[in-house]
C-alpha cells in the first residue's frame, strides 16, 4: 500500500513528487485514489530513484498500472538527453526486451468462433508452441540468426510468415534501425536457437477474443473493429535472446558503475551514459532484441493464420497494430517549445502517439495510435488510442496491462488451476495451457481491475478507450 | 525458514532464498529455490550432469552469475535440475548441476525463469548462517 504523504495531488488523476534529496526532476504518477492506494510503496521509491539519473528530461512518469519492478517500476517512463549526459538503463527496458501485444482483426463473428470453439482451441494449442521447454518451427543459427536480428518482422515476412502490408501496422515498420547483432552474446544466440515462433510462459498468451464493448464508434471503425467481431491478440516478447541480453548488460552496467563516476541510488538501477562504449553497445544489442520480438510475433501471426485457414476457409486475419511495451527508443519530442532527440525508456508502458503523428500509418494518422492493453484471462483486453494530450502528459505513453494485485505465491495458495479452467469454461472461455500451476499463478483474481486502469488512462489524457475485447479461447504459456 | 530454501513474494515475480552453514550450501539451496519456481525439486530425476563455473568481483554478483548460469544451462540444454553440488573458493564458483530433460507432463513447469536480477540481492551472514537471495524475473 502506498504512503501518499509525499505526493501532491495536481489533478483528479495526477499526483506529483517535487524534486528533493538529489532528484533532478519531478516524478508524476497517474492514478485515482484506489489505484494509488493499491500501488506498492516500491513504485514511489523506484520512480523517484529514476529521477536521480543523469540527463533526465521533464519528469519520470508512473502509469495507472504501475507496480514494483527492477530499478524502474513496471509502468515507468523516463526520457534522457545524450547531450546532457543522459543514460540508458537495463531496468528501464526490462529482461523481456520489446515484449508487446499484436492484434489481428478477422472477418469472423463471435457466432462463427462459437460453432468451432473447441476445435479452434485444440488446433491453436497444438500449433502454437507455449510454455517452458517448447521449441518453434524455426531453428536459427549463424547468418540466419544475424539476418533475423537485423531484419525483425521484415525478415519474417520475407521468410513467408506474413504479408508486406502487415509491416505497415508495426512500430518502426517492423524493423528497428541501429541493431547490432554482433554485440549480442553467443549465449543469447544459443538460447534463441529454437525459440523463434514460441509464446513463452508467465503472463504471455494468444487469445481469440470478441469485441464486446465499443466506446468510440469513429475510432473503432477506423481501426476496423465492430461489435461481435472476432479478433486475435498475441502477447509475447523476445524470448531467450532478449532475456540473456538483459542479463549480460545488467551485469556489465552494475560492475562498470564504480568506474563511470556516477553511483546509482540503487544497484538495480544500473545504467551507462548514452555516449559511452557500454551504453552504445547496449542500445545496439537491445535493438537486435526488439527485432527478435517483432520477428517472433510475426511468426506466431503466420502460425495463427494457418490454423484459421484450416478451420475457417476464407478467413482473413489483418494486423490492426503491434506495440512493444519494454523498450528504449530514440524519438523526437518537443520540450519547452524546442524539438529534441531523447531516449525514451518505457518499462511496462506503451507508446501512444496522438492524432497527426507523422510516424503513424497514413490511414490511422488522424485517429491516433492504437494502444493495445492486455488483461487477465478472464477480464479481457482493451484497445485505446493515443490522444493529443499524451505527448505533454507522458512523452506519448500509456499503460500496458492490468498489473498484478497478488503475488504468484499468494495466487497459488488461493487458486487451483483446474478450478480456474472450469470457472472460465462456465463463462464460455476455453483455456489451454501446459501447466495447471501456471494457470493458478495467472488466475484472473490475481490481477488488478483493468476497467479502472483503462478509465483512468482516458481521464488522465494518456489514451482514450476505443473498444473492450472479451476472451473466447486462451492459449497460455 | 523451515526448509533450507524458500521463495518470497515480489510484485509481479518471485524471490528465491537459500540458507546454509557455508556460502556453498546457501548458493546450492538458492538454486533449489530457483528450481521450485518452475517445478517441485523432489520430482526431478538427477541422471544428467552439467558442470558450471563463474567468477565475479563480489559475492552478490557471484550469486547473480550463479543463478543465471543455472537458468542459461536449463534453457540451452532443455534440462531441469533437482540437485546442485557447489564449491566456492574466494571469488570463484564451480558446481555440478544434476537433472533431466524437461518432461511437460511430469514436471508441468509453472513458468520459465528469464533471469536473476539485482533486486533484493543479498549475500550475508545472519546468526551464524549464510543467506543468499534475489528476485528472479519470470
Amino acid at each position: 500500500m502506498m504512503d501518499a504523504k509525499s505526493l501532491t495531488r495536481i489533478g483528479e488523476w495526477c499526483w506529483r513528487v517535487e524534486p528533493h534529496d538529489g532528484m533532478r526532476a519531478p516524478a508524476i504518477l497517474y492514478a485515482d485514489e484506489t489505484l494509488l492506494w493499491e500501488m506498492d510503496d516500491k513504485v514511489l521509491e523506484q520512480i523517484t530513484n529514476v529521477t536521480r539519473l543523469p540527463g533526465i528530461v521533464g519528469a519520470a512518469y508512473a502509469m495507472p498500472d504501475a507496480h514494483w519492478g527492477y530499478g524502474f517500476p513496471i509502468g515507468g517512463i523516463a526520457a534522457f538527453d545524450a547531450d546532457e549526459g543522459g543514460v540508458v538503463s537495463v531496468g528501464g527496458v526490462g529482461f523481456d526486451i520489446s515484449c508487446g501485444v499484436r492484434l489481428l482483426t478477422t472477418n469472423l463473428t463471435r457466432a462463427d468462433i462459437e460453432r468451432r470453439q473447441r476445435n479452434l482451441a485444440d488446433a491453436l494449442f497444438a500449433r502454437i508452441p507455449a510454455g517452458l521447454g517448447s521449441t518453434g518451427a524455426v531453428v536459427l543459427a549463424g547468418a540466419n540468426m544475424e539476418a533475423m536480428l537485423e531484419g525483425g518482422a521484415t525478415w519474417a515476412v520475407a521468410q513467408g510468415w506474413g504479408e508486406a502490408r502487415d509491416l505497415e501496422r508495426i512500430e518502426e515498420g517492423g524493423r528497428v534501425a541501429g541493431a547490432r547483432p554482433d554485440l549480442v552474446s553467443d549465449v543469447a544466440k544459443r538460447r534463441q536457437r529454437k525459440e523463434s515462433g514460441t509464446l513463452g510462459s508467465g503472463n504471455h498468451y494468444l487469445e481469440v477474443q470478441v469485441v464486446d464493448r465499443v466506446f468510440d464508434e469513429t475510432r473503432a471503425a477506423a481501426y476496423g473493429l465492430e461489435r461481435r467481431q472476432a479478433v486475435v491478440s498475441i502477447h509475447c516478447g523476445s524470448r531467450g535472446l532478449g532475456h540473456q541480453i538483459g542479463t549480460d548488460f545488467l551485469r556489465a552496467m552494475a560492475v562498470e558503475a564504480p568506474r563511470t563516476g556516477f553511483r546509482p541510488p540503487d544497484r538495480e538501477l544500473a545504467c551507462a551514459p548514452l555516449r559511452s562504449a557500454l551504453g552504445e553497445a547496449y542500445l545496439g544489442a537491445m535493438r537486435a532484441g526488439i527485432n527478435c520480438a517483432l520477428a517472433n510475433r510475426q511468426i506466431l501471426t503466420g502460425l495463427t493464420r494457418q490454423v484459421f485457414a484450416e478451420l475457417f476457409p476464407g478467413a482473413e486475419l489483418k494486423v490492426l497494430f503491434d506495440v512493444s511495451h519494454n523498450t528504449c527508443k530514440e524519438e523526437r519530442h518537443r520540450i519547452d517549445g524546442a524539438e529534441r532527440t531523447l531516449f525514451v525508456h518505457r518499462k511496462g508502458a506503451t507508446r501512444a502517439f496522438g492524432p497527426g503523428h507523422p510516424e503513424l500509418p497514413r490511414e490511422l494518422r488522424c485517429f491516433g495510435q492504437p494502444v493495445l492493453v492486455g488483461g487477465s484471462m478472464g477480464a479481457g483486453s482493451y484497445v485505446l488510442a493515443g490522444m493529443e494530450s499524451s505527448e505533454a502528459a507522458s512523452f506519448s505513453s500509456a499503460c500496458h496491462g492490468a498489473g498484478r494485485a497478488m503475488s504468484r505465491r499468494a495466487a497459488l495458495k488461493e487458486y487451483s488451476g483446474r478450478q480456474v479452467q472450469d470457472d472460465l469454461a462456465a463463462h464460455g472461455i476455453l483455456l489451454k495451457s501446459p501447466s495447471t500451476r501456471g494457470i493458478a499463478e495467472e488466475a484472473p483474481g490475481a490481477y488488478k481491475d483493468l476497467d479502472r486502469i483503462a478509465q483512468v488512462s482516458e481521464h488522465a489524457g494518456l489514451a482514450a478507450r476505443v473498444a473492450h475485447l472479451a476472451p473466447l479461447v486462451c492459449i497460455k504459456g | 525458514m523451515s526448509a533450507a530454501w524458500e521463495t518470497f513474494p515480489h510484485g509481479a515475480d518471485i524471490g528465491v532464498r537459500g540458507e546454509g552453514v557455508d556460502l556453498a550450501e546457501a548458493f546450492a539451496n538458492a538454486a533449489l529455490a530457483l528450481t521450485s519456481v518452475i517445478t517441485e525439486p523432489t520430482g526431478v530425476r538427477a541422471y544428467r550432469e552439467v558442470a558450471l563455473a563463474c567468477h565475479a568481483p563480489d559475492l552478490e554478483i557471484l550469486l547473480f552469475d550463479w543463478l543465471n548460469a543455472v537458468i542459461t544451462a536449463m534453457a540451452v540444454e532443455g534440462l531441469i535440475f533437482g540437485r546442485y553440488d557447489v564449491r566456492i573458493d574466494d571469488d570463484r564458483l564451480t558446481a555440478r548441476a544434476f537433472g533431466e530433460p524437461v518432461d511437460m507432463l511430469r514436471h508441468a513447469p509453472a513458468v520459465e525463469v528469464k533471469g536473476a536480477t539485482l533486486t533484493e540481492l543479498e549475500v550475508a551472514r545472519h546468526d551464524g548462517r549464510w543467506v543468499a537471495q534475489c528476485v528472479v524475473d519470470v
